[in-house]
C-alpha cells in the first residue's frame, strides 16, 4: 500500500472535509460519530471508483474547492450537483473519470442539493482516530489535523494496486434528485406522547423549512409551533442519526452526522435510515413535510436498498 | 425491576428505560444491565449509551431483526438478577479553586452565603456518581453535589471556557472537556486532561464510575500541568465498595 500526494489544494472551498462512515463504539464517551452526511452518495463514490465501501472520501459543501492534480488518479462525483469542471471540461455526475498529472478540478457553483461526494480509487487518506478517518471540528481530530481543508493542503490517497477502469455509472433511476420540498419519513420517538394535539398536528402536516443556521450537526427548521404539553426539557439522555428535538421554542431540529451524543429536548421523532441522505442534501429556504411511517416499514426500505446496493456492486465489479 | 421497557428509538435503536429520574437505584439496575450486554456480544449491535435513566442500544436492522434483538434484550434484562456488579472506581482529580482558575468561585460563595473555603470544603468533601458522559467528549454528568452549592447558570454565557474548567449550573457540577462556550459559574480548574487525543484511549473517565475533587494549590497544579504536557502524570484511581458512598 502506497500513499501519495494526490492533489494540491489551491482554492478550499465553503467547507470541504475529509470523511467515512463515522466513528462508532465511542458514542458511549460523549464521542459523536460525524462521518459523511449523505451515506448513499457516499457508498455509490466508493463503488463507481472500485473502493472499499468504508474508504474515506472529500464531502463538499456547497461551494467546491479548486483542486491542482499531482498525479494520474480515477475520481468519481455524486451527491449534490455542484458542476464540476475538469480543466475547460464539464465532468458528469455518479460516473467515475481519469484525471491526469496537471489537471485542475474546479466547481462551478450549486445547482443542485448541498454536498457532493468526491472519492478516488484507491481511498482519500487522513488522520485515522479511532477506527476512522472522519473530520470532527469540534474536538478537532480525524481527516485533515481535525479541520476542513485550506489552501495550500495536499491531500493523499491510497495507490491503487490494481488498475481501475474508469467511466463506470450507474443507471439513471438509482440518481437521486434533490426537490424544493422533501417529504422526510419518520418513526414516533421516545417523547412523542409529551406534544399537544395541535402540535402533532403542526408536525404532521405543516411545511417547515430550512433555515441558514443548518450544518454537519443539525437541521435547524423553521414553522408552525410544536409545543409540548409540559416542559421542552427532558433529563439528558441519547440521541441519533435523524433524531428530531424540539426545543421550548416550538422548532424542529434535525440532528444529523454532528450531533452531540445526548440532548436534553423532547425527541419528537425519528427520520428513517433511507430518508437521512434527503436531509443531507437540502438548502436553506428548502421545504421539509414528515410523514409517519411504522418501525416495519422503515426496515422494508432499508433492506431493498441495501439488495440495491449489493446488486449494484456485483454490476460493477463484473465489468472492471 | 417491573418497570423496565423497551422502546424504539428511530429504526436503528433501542431504548432500554430503567426509570424516569435520577437515582443511584436506577444507576445500579443500568451498570447490571451493561454488566449483562458487555458479557453477551450480540450479534449486529454495534454500541450502547447508558444515560440517567436508560441504555440506548444501536444496531443495525439488516444484520439482526427488530423482534430478534428485542426479544434478547428482554433476555438480558431477566437475566440481570443473576449478574454482579463490577466494582467501582473512584478517580482523583486535582483542582485549583478560585483566582484565575475559577473566577465565580466568590460569586458561588456570596450566592449561598457562604465563605470561598466552605465552598471549596463541600465540593471536595464528597465523590461523585459519574452518571454518563456526553454534550462534548469526556464530559461527564455528575451526580451527588451538596445542595447548598446550587448557583443558577450565568445569565451571558462566556464566549470561552477553558477545557478543565470546573462549574456549578444549578445543582450540577462538571468539568469542562473541550474548550468551549459555556455559562456555568467557573470555580476551579483541573490540570487533567479528560480528552487527550495522543492517548490510544483518548477519554478518561467512564459512566459508573465516581470522581473526588481534591483542592491543590497553584505550585502543585502547575507542577501537575507540566506532568501533564510531559505524559508523565497518572490520575489517582482507587476501587472502592459502593457502600462506603452509599450515604
Amino acid at each position: 500500500m502506497t500513499m501519495e500526494a494526490l492533489c494540491y489544494v489551491e482554492k478550499p472551498g465553503m467547507l470541504t472535509t475529509i470523511q467515512d462512515l463515522g466513528r462508532f463504539g465511542y458514542q458511549s464517551q460523549g464521542i459523536p460519530p460525524a462521518g459523511v452526511m449523505d451515506y448513499y452518495s457516499f457508498t455509490i463514490a466508493n463503488m463507481l471508483t472500485g473502493n472499499h465501501l468504508r474508504e474515506a472520501v472529500l464531502e463538499i459543501t456547497m461551494t467546491g474547492p479548486t483542486l491542482h492534480f499531482l498525479r494520474d488518479a480515477t475520481l468519481a462525483i455524486t451527491g449534490a450537483d455542484l458542476q464540476p469542471y475538469k480543466n475547460k471540461e464539464q465532468v458528469s455526475m455518479w460516473k467515475s473519470f481519469n484525471v491526469q498529472k496537471g489537471d485542475k478540478l474546479s466547481f462551478k457553483g450549486p445547482k443542485q442539493g448541498a454536498r457532493a461526494y468526491l472519492s478516488a480509487a484507491g481511498g482519500i487518506q487522513g488522520d485515522e482516530v479511532l477506527n476512522s478517518k472522519s473530520t470532527y471540528i469540534k474536538a478537532g481530530f480525524g481527516g485533515m489535523e481535525g479541520r476542513p481543508l485550506k489552501k495550500g493542503d495536499y491531500v493523499s490517497f491510497t495507490v491503487p494496486s490494481n488498475p481501475v477502469t474508469s467511466g463506470k455509472g450507474i443507471h439513471v433511476d438509482l440518481m437521486p434528485s434533490y426537490a424544493d420540498q422533501q417529504v422526510l419519513r419518520v418513526v414516533d420517538g421516545p417523547e412523542h406522547s409529551s406534544f399537544s394535539k395541535d402540535g402533532l398536528e403542526h408536525f404532521y402536516y405543516a411545511a417547515y423549512t430550512v433555515t441558514n443556521e443548518s450544518d454537519r450537526m443539525g437541521i435547524r427548521l423553521k414553522g408552525p409551533d410544536v409545543t409540548q404539553n409540559d416542559s421542552a426539557d427532558i433529563l439528558s439522555d441519547a440521541v441519533t442519526f435523524g433524531t428530531i428535538q424540539v426545543a421550548s421554542d416550538g422548532q424542529p431540529m434535525i440532528l444529523m452526522a454532528d450531533r452531540q451524543t445526548t440532548g436534553g429536548y423532547t425527541r419528537i421523532a425519528n427520520v428513517i435510515t433511507v430518508d437521512l441522505p434527503k436531509a443531507a442534501q437540502l438548502l436553506p429556504g428548502q421545504e421539509v413535510v414528515f410523514k409517519k411511517v411504522t418501525i416495519e416499514e422503515a426496515h422494508r426500505f432499508l433492506l431493498q436498498e441495501r439488495k440495491q446496493f449489493a446488486s449494484l456492486a456485483f454490476a460493477l465489479d463484473q465489468y472492471s | 425491576m417491573s418497570r423496565i421497557y423497551i422502546e424504539a428509538m428511530g429504526d436503528s435503536a433501542f431504548s432500554v428505560v430503567f426509570g424516569h429520574f435520577i437515582s443511584k437505584k436506577v444507576n445500579q439496575h443500568i451498570r447490571t444491565f451493561l454488566a449483562v450486554l458487555d458479557a453477551k456480544q450480540l450479534y449486529g449491535v454495534s454500541e450502547w449509551v447508558p444515560s440517567y435513566t436508560s441504555v440506548t442500544v444501536y444496531y443495525d436492522p439488516a444484520r439482526v431483526s427488530y423482534t430478534a434483538l428485542k426479544k434478547e434484550l428482554e433476555q438480558c434484562i431477566g437475566e440481570m438478577q443473576d449478574a454482579v456488579l463490577p466494582h467501582a472506581k473512584v478517580y482523583e482529580i486535582p483542582v485549583g479553586y478560585g483566582g484565575e482558575y475559577g473566577p465565580d468561585l466568590e460569586k458561588v460563595a456570596e450566592h449561598n452565603q457562604l465563605q470561598p473555603e466552605q465552598v471549596i470544603e463541600r465540593h471536595t468533601a464528597n465523590p461523585y456518581l459519574i452518571y454518563m458522559l456526553g454534550f462534548t467528549p469526556g464530559f461527564p454528568y455528575l451526580g451527588g453535589m451538596n445542595e447548598s452549592l446550587s448557583t443558577p447558570r450565568l445569565k451571558t454565557p462566556r464566549s470561552l471556557v477553558k477545557a478543565g474548567s470546573v462549574g456549578i449550573a444549578g445543582a450540577q457540577t462538571g468539568i469542562y472537556s473541550l474548550d468551549s462556550p459555556g455559562g456555568w459559574n467557573i470555580i476551579g480548574r483541573s490540570p487533567v486532561k479528560l480528552l487527550d487525543m495522543k492517548h490510544t484511549q483518548p477519554v478518561l473517565l467512564a459512566a459508573g464510575h465516581y470522581i473526588r475533587f481534591i483542592s491543590v494549590s497553584a505550585k502543585t497544579y502547575q507542577s501537575i500541568e507540566q506532568q501533564v504536557c510531559d505524559g508523565t502524570y497518572e490520575v489517582k484511581v482507587d476501587e472502592v465498595k459502593e457502600e462506603d458512598y452509599d450515604a
